[in-house]
């Protein structure tokens, strides 16, 4: 492990040292630290800022702080009633004692849990640009299925950003050159040809918060994770879902899908294919697939065109 | 036996330890305060499979000020001869696997050692390598003897002829992954040189047996390594001898002056200290049409390192499973490039009734029979290849007295009947059996000034529970209360133990403890030491096992793929039980791990790498307690009087025999997919459902 600087900021322009890495709960930098695959010079501490509290916004929805932890977000009783997707999403992560630790943000900047990503001997695109992705051709099962590119197959790990790309979330976000608000689905990138990059956050950029929209149908909303154990594993693939059926129509729907892309994926395509639809299986089924006629499976993870596939007609036929 | 001698045996006594662990007094090897100027070792890791190391680059020194030493093949001390390689540490320019150990940093502080160590520069000519385990491997070969002696091969009648002319067989292939046995605290040693001697607090399975091993390398007689093992968080076989971590530390200690903690990191034990082959073995089985076997055919697959041969005996357990004129087992073993395969829990019996029991399981299905009956038909009369009697063998009735308890009489044979919601569920059965081994021990016993008394064997408690039973029997064999003995176990010094492995550890001590015991008693003098050897070598080996059947339920999401263990159930029969509580979470425990075996735990080979990528418990998945439904075992009193003074038959690993091939059958049972590469994972369930 490197040697480095640690320190608190108490305000949040007290975090923005050029070159600082922030440190929230921990749950993952310093594990990444400790395999030497991160290795920041100054450590800024970023949980006393201040930025643990959910309050309510003026016209509707909640302002998430980005030091909210994971356990008080889904214990959170508006969470729970209005958006219910967010609270099952955050506790099919991880375990309890991660989640008492884990932040908001670290939650969302959480980084890959590819294999090779994670052993500093291993090349990687992404923790050694130009060092080749071995995951192509050695371990990808799961991997991405949508939207990687030939230097980098990884998915992003995290549930609770699954509910909130399918909740609208905005993400509040402070730098040396002001505050700006960027959608939680154009937070993350794509690999493309820049792997190493996960998000669009420029150097010294802090998230202060996410702010939840009102939404009324995340009334009904459910997340479902699938996994290769009963609990304290990373998904293989999840669904977040909102629905809203009048006279057996679907009226509106949020769907977003997790372990399948670089980011929580956004499932815009079969959003429209489903609007005005009769809410039956066939529909579900046929939404789902018309999100993924653009996966392009590797060796190892074709299952998980089916698998989503499937999970989204059950979790839809659930809320319907 | 007086009354007085069942009084402790048998009772449901709470671990001796248990307090210290819960309140963190007990220590471990790694953390034994051992002066003021202790330093710490961190190993450098092979980054290739194979190669040639020209050169570490040292200069410049990170951490100059805190690094007491580099060590590598370059300047490292020379050892004595090795019996196992892979304790040849630093000694040669070869590198035979991945992650072998290729340089040490010793330094005053963890912090510098491994800052040091991930800034040195390895100059490796690096060499094309070959990890693959296939059956069609061109340099598969026969091996002499399989683990631990047998031979590679045996044959009975005419297998061929009798498959040609079986109404009913089936040909199938299993495979099981390498697996790693990751116990809770991984390998570490601490080591200091006390004037010429050798001090080792080290993490092991057999505290003499590492003696003797580091001491062979250090040129010093095994009396003059002292091995102290107070507490060993689990093992699972993969502490059974030294390790490089043990000899590695005593070379720091050696080079620096100055006591050496080395404690192996997770990931290091995914190479540096052994793993379970993986296998692919081939089933065949003929049978009458009224369900009688007539020819048994099994053929496993595995590797071993370059470095030495080590043969898993994975077909020996169907040399006297099942009653069948015509049997033929074989083995074959590649070498490749990856670390050398060590045993982990029921070597050679788990992964092979993982093929023997799906195996019978399928064969029950063409032949239109209930797979207990089935095996009930091919019940021998006597131990099929050596014809010797069985001491005890209650197969039957664990099957009957299972199928009893767990509900098996209404079970509809066909599969995919059973769908609740979303969920398929099935039942699957599979029989379990175990070695009954006993090896040679001393012990001994003495009287204390105030009247309690103290029993003392080389023995080591890996968290099982062994000091207790020793005390139990101790004091039965002393006819006085628990309360009265003092078990002193964990220490090199104390009289020759055997290891704690082959489920032979509470029958070997016990036997020198109850020997030593006994002479106490019948003496005046302060201490009487016993030594099992004669009576054991006098024993018949053959016809010795424990048995017991599995029974599973399972349900299978029709959606997902995922499969869930509602019910794991065992029912075995395996001697005098000498302490329900303990033994139970042995049972247990195996169970779980069968568990795991059947659909969780995997070492994923990037053969490409040659590594096994998944390397910590994020990623190398064992079951969590949200997998643990219900999870049960019982027994039945079993009485043999040819095993030892305690009638014991050892119990820590037929847990893990027949539990994954019970759940396979029930996966099977519940959707009609047949998994025959393990674990189960969804993926492979998915695309049939
Ligand atoms: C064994 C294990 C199992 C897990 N299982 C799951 C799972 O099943 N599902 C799941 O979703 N997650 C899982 N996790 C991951 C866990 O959710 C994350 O580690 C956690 O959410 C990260 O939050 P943190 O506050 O600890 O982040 P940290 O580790 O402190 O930081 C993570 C990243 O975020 C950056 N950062 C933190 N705060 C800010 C900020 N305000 N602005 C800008 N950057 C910031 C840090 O610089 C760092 O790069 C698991 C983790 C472990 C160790
Ligand atoms: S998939 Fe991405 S993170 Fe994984 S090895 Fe390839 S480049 Fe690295």
């Amino acid at each position: 492990m490197k040697t480095f600087t640690y320190r608190t900021a108490d305000d949040v322009s007290g975090g923005l040292e050029p070159g600082a890495t922030f440190l929230a709960g921990g749950t993952n930098l310093v594990d990444l630290m400790k395999l030497g695959v991160a290795t920041p010079d100054v450590l800024v501490d970023v949980t006393r800022l201040g930025l643990d509290q959910i309050g309510d916004l003026p016209g509707g929805g909640l302002r998430i702080g980005a030091g909210v932890r994971n356990s008080d977000l889904a214990a959170d009783h508006r969470v729970r009633r209005d958006y219910p997707v967010l609270s099952q999403a955050l506790l099919a992560g991880a375990s309890g004692q991660l989640r008492n630790m884990a932040t908001t943000a670290g939650n969302l900047l959480q980084r890959t849990r590819c294999r090779y990503f994670m052993d500093a001997t291993m090349p990687c695109n992404k923790h050694a640009p130009g060092s080749g992705c071995p995951a192509r051709e050695g371990d990808h099962r799961n991997l991405a299925i949508l939207g990687a590119s030939p230097s980098c197959v990884a998915t992003h790990p995290s549930d609770m950003a699954v509910a909130l790309a399918a909740l609208d979330a905005e993400v509040r976000i402070s730098g040396p050159a002001g505050e700006r608000t960027v959608p939680v689905t154009e937070l993350h990138r794509l690999p493309g040809d820049a792997p190493e990059r996960d998000t669009v956050l420029e150097h010294g950029e802090l998230i202060t918060a996410v702010d939840l929209p009102p939404l009324d149908l995340a009334a009904r909303s459910a997340y479902r994770k699938v996994r290769d154990r009963a609990s304290y594993a990373f998904a293989v693939g999840s669904v977040a879902a909102a629905l809203q059926v009048t006279d057996g129509t679907v009226r509106d729907v949020r769907l977003a899908f997790g372990a399948v892309a670089h980011k929580p994926w956004r499932a815009h395509r079969a959003e429209e294919a489903l609007r005005g639809r009769p809410a039956t299986r066939e529909s579900f089924r046929a939404a789902a697939d018309a999100e993924l006629a653009a996966a392009e499976p590797l060796r190892d993870n074709a299952f998980k065109v089916t698998l989503i596939r499937n999970l989204v007609g059950s979790v839809l036929e659930g809320l319907s | 036996m007086t009354a007085t001698t069942e009084r402790a045996v048998g009772q449901p006594i709470g671990r001796i330890e248990g307090p210290d662990k819960v309140r963190g007094a007990a220590r471990y090897a790694a953390e034994f305060q051992v002066g003021d100027d202790l330093a710490y070792a961190w190993v450098v890791q092979s980054p290739v499979a194979r190669g040639t190391l020209r050169t570490v680059v040292v200069d410049p020194l990170v951490e100059p000020d805190d690094v007491l030493a580099v060590l590598w093949h370059g300047n490292a001390p020379r050892l004595g001869p090795a019996d196992d390689p892979e304790l040849a540490v630093l000694q040669s320019d070869r590198i035979s696997y991945r992650g072998q150990a290729v340089a040490l940093v010793v330094a005053r502080t963890l912090e510098a050692a491994r800052r040091a160590a991930a800034s040195l520069q390895l100059e490796i000519d690096e060499e094309p390598h070959d990890c693959l385990l296939r059956v069609d491997h061109p340099s598969a070969y026969e091996p002499e003897k399989v683990n631990p002696g047998f031979p590679a091969s045996s044959a009975l009648g005419d297998v061929d002829a009798a498959l040609a002319g079986a109404p009913v067989t089936v040909d199938v292939t299993y495979s099981t992954p390498a697996l790693h046995n990751s116990p809770m605290e991984p390998h570490a040693t601490t080591a200091l040189w006390v004037n010429d001697d050798l001090v080792l607090y080290d993490s092991n399975q057999h505290p003499p047996g590492v003696a003797a091993a580091v001491g062979a390398l250090f040129d010093l007689p095994a009396d003059r390594v002292h091995v102290i093992t107070e507490h060993v968080g689990g093992g699972f076989g993969s502490k059974g001898t030294a390790r490089p971590n043990a000899v590695l530390a005593a070379m720091a200690a050696k080079v620096t002056g100055r006591p050496v903690r080395l404690a192996l990191p997770r990931q290091a034990l995914f190479s540096m200290v052994g793993h379970r082959t993986p296998t692919i073995q081939r089933v065949r089985l003929g049978a009458s049409a009224d369900g009688r076997l007539t020819a048994i055919d099994h053929k496993a697959w595995g590797q071993s390192s370059r470095l030495f041969e080590f043969a898993e005996q994975t077909a020996v357990t169907t040399r006297h499973m099942y009653a069948a004129p015509n049997r033929r087992t074989g083995h074959r073993l590649v070498r490749l490039d990856m670390p050398t395969p060590r045993w982990m829990r029921a070597p050679g019996e788990a992964p092979g009734m993982v093929a023997l029991e799906c195996a019978m399981d399928e064969l029950a299905v063409a032949l239109e029979i209930d797979p207990i009956e089935l095996r009930v038909r091919n019940e021998p009369a006597v131990e099929p290849e050596s014809g010797v009697p069985f001491s005890s063998r209650h197969y039957l009735e664990c099957l009957r007295r299972g199928a009893e308890r767990f509900g098996w009489h209404d079970r509809d044979s066909r599969p995919r009947q059973r769908r609740e919601g979303d969920w398929w569920i099935g039942t699957g059965v599979a029989g379990a059996t175990y070695p009954a081994m006993v090896q040679p021990s001393t012990a001994r016993a003495s009287r204390l000034p105030s009247g309690d008394y103290e029993v003392s064997i080389a023995a080591t408690d890996l968290g099982t529970g062994a000091r207790t039973i020793l005390t139990q029997i101790a004091a039965d064999a002393l006819e006085v209360p628990v309360a009265q003995v003092r078990v002193r176990i964990g220490d090199s010094t104390l009289p020759m133990a055997s290891v704690a492995g082959g489920s032979s550890g509470s029958a070997s001590w016990g036997w020198a403890v109850t020997g030593a015991c006994r002479a106490l008693r019948s003496s005046s003098a302060s201490s009487a030491t016993f030594d099992s050897s004669e009576l054991v070598a006098q024993q018949e080996k053959d016809g010795k096992h424990a048995f017991g059947a599995h029974f599973a339920e399972v349900r299978v999401d029709a959606v997902t793929g995922e499969v869930r263990v509602t019910r794991l159930f065992g029912m075995y029969a395996a001697g005098r039980i000498l302490n329900p509580r303990t033994a139970r979470s042995q049972f247990r425990g195996g169970m779980i791990m069968g568990m795991g075996m059947a659909l969780h735990e995997e070492s994923v080979l990037d053969p490409a790498m040659g590594a096994w990528v998944n390397h910590d418990f994020a990623e190398y998945h064992i079951p969590a307690h949200a997998d643990l439904e219900s999870v049960e075992a019982e027994w039945l009193d079993e009485q043999d009087d040819q095993l030892n003074p305690m009638g014991s038959k050892g119990i820590g690993e037929i847990g893990i025999v027949g539990s994954p091939a019970a759940i396979l059958n029930a996966v099977w049972h519940a959707t009609g997919v047949r998994i025959r590469d393990l674990p189960a994972r969804l993926d492979k369930i998915l695309p049939y459902l």
